[in-house]
């Protein structure tokens, strides 16, 4: 067998050019990999990527319809998971519950729980999609967040809500057209009765729209703000937006 | 007989690999850090199970308590992912070099042939120009996976604003399943196609870096 040195020598140079680019593809791929390892932390995620996962949110927000409705189910697939707790360990007596709401023109209000009863009931069997990636389908009862608004003359609202328990422990943040959704309730019971204190009685939200996580049980207080208020789940490391 | 050197892959070709490569790596990490969270996949069938992705696999791997990571990464390397791979298919389209890939009349039946071949039954592979019938069916294969793994995504992604999407694929948590074996078959086509190329040796692991492989002239 013969070997022709020109033609290895061709091979090698070829190789050689490419095998470098290689090797500083290689270095500048580390090099990316551990600058984003290395970069500090904003709410509890990297910086780059809660970067780029605040710019997926603020793009999915603009382009939220809130024509576009979860799907609904017969009630008779409808069943119940328990997952968290947090917020809802302190005591609570429900005689004493009211819902307190601020940041609407005309200042702060306190409604009980015979107020909300006494506005439009709407029920909606959807399926809950936990953030962990089971999913359930339930029924819930309770007021559109609309109608609450229209009953106190503010159908607008600032960009932001938040909501938090009774005892400040658990706090959401939503931005205003996912609050607005027609599909977002502010709801009292739960396929079929009353809610049990571990699914958030006697007012928690419920809106397909969001993962779990938002859809805050036992709530005591709505502030409708102008920026950002506080979110638990936020603040250590998930995605603000959090919309499905 | 002379040799010489000829253009096997071209410039963009071997980029697109390149940086598919170490996104898709971290695709199948992150996801697995999110599936981490909810371990309910098994190969089995109804009482009986070969092999359960349940705690004991999540914890063997750190895939446990990690559910915000995961999130984090999935979310922004899709965008690298979805963007080097359309412009793979675009650049496909408009070089035509889709025709290297596609599988053509009677592929099916070569492919079965290579695939015996490979397997040391029978030695009859068909000679074949370029890529053989299972490379084919390999290659347009793992990008109609590319496909599958984008749309069964954003319908896990966005189930309520593309609730047609998720209904396409049966649900949201059919949408999850589907999405964790399509993540399987690319698992697959990574571990065949790398014991390929090592089989092949070092002129077909060469050509993916430089281009250039080396052929007999006649």
């Amino acid at each position: 067998m013969s070997r022709d040195p020109d033609f290895e020598q061709e091979v090698r140079r070829v190789s050689r050019r490419s095998f470098l680019w290689g090797g500083l593809a290689l270095g500048g791929a580390v090099g990316v990999w551990q600058a984003i390892l290395r970069s500090p932390r904003s709410d509890g995620m990297l910086a780059p990527l809660r970067a780029v996962n605040g710019f997926n949110g603020a793009l999915w927000q603009r382009m939220f319809r809130e024509g576009a409705q979860a799907p609904t189910f017969e009630p008779s697939l409808a069943g119940a998971r328990f997952n968290g707790d947090i917020g809802l360990r302190s005591p609570l007596n429900l005689a004493d519950w009211r819902l307190r709401l601020e940041g609407l023109p005309g200042g702060e209000r306190l409604l009980t729980l015979d107020d909300l009863l006494a506005l439009p009931r709407t029920e909606q069997t959807t399926e809950l999609m936990c953030v962990e990636g089971w999913s359930q389908i339930m029924t819930f009862a309770g007021v559109r967040m609309t109608d609450l608004l229209d009953a106190l003359g503010s159908p607008t609202i600032p960009p932001f809500v938040g909501m938090e328990t009774p005892d400040g422990r658990y706090q959401v943040a939503l931005d205003a057209a996912s609050a607005l959704h027609p599909q977002t309730l502010l709801a009292y019971e739960m396929n079929g009765r009353p809610l049990e204190p571990r699914h958030g009685a006697p007012l928690r939200l419920a809106m397909p729209v969001k993962y779990g996580f938002k859809q805050i049980k036992r709530i005591g207080r709505i502030r409708f703000t102008e920026r950002p208020p506080l979110d638990y789940w936020h603040a250590r490391g998930y995605d603000w937006f959090a919309g499905l | 007989m002379p040799k010489a050197l000829r253009t096997k892959h071209s410039l963009a070709i071997r980029w697109f690999h390149w940086i598919n490569f170490p996104v898709l790596l971290v695709m199948i990490w992150s996801g697995l850090l999110i599936y981490g969270a909810n371990r309910v996949y098994r190969i089995g069938v109804g009482d009986w199970t070969l092999y359960a992705f349940d705690t004991a696999f999540a914890e063997r791997f750190n895939l446990r308590f990690r559910l915000a990571e995961g999130m984090a990464w999935h979310f922004t390397f899709a965008w690298l992912f979805v963007l080097n791979g359309a412009a793979y298919v675009l650049y496909l389209v408009f070089s035509k070099q889709w025709r290297h890939l596609a599988p053509g009349r009677g592929a099916l039946k070569g492919a079965w042939r290579v695939f015996l071949d490979d397997l040391r039954f029978r030695r009859n592979a068909p000679e074949a120009e370029g890529y053989n019938s299972a490379q084919r069916f390999a290659y347009s294969g793992v990008i109609l996976l590319g496909v599958l793994s984008t749309v069964t995504g954003l319908a896990i992604y966005k189930p309520v604003q593309l609730s047609w999407l998720t209904a396409v694929f049966g649900g949201y948590q059919s949408a999850r399943w589907i999405h964790f074996w399509i993540t399987g078959l690319f698992v697959l086509f990574i571990v065949v196609h790398v014991l390929q190329v090592i089989r092949a040796g070092w002129n077909a692991f060469r050509a993916i870096i430089t281009g250039k492989e080396v052929v007999e002239e006649s």
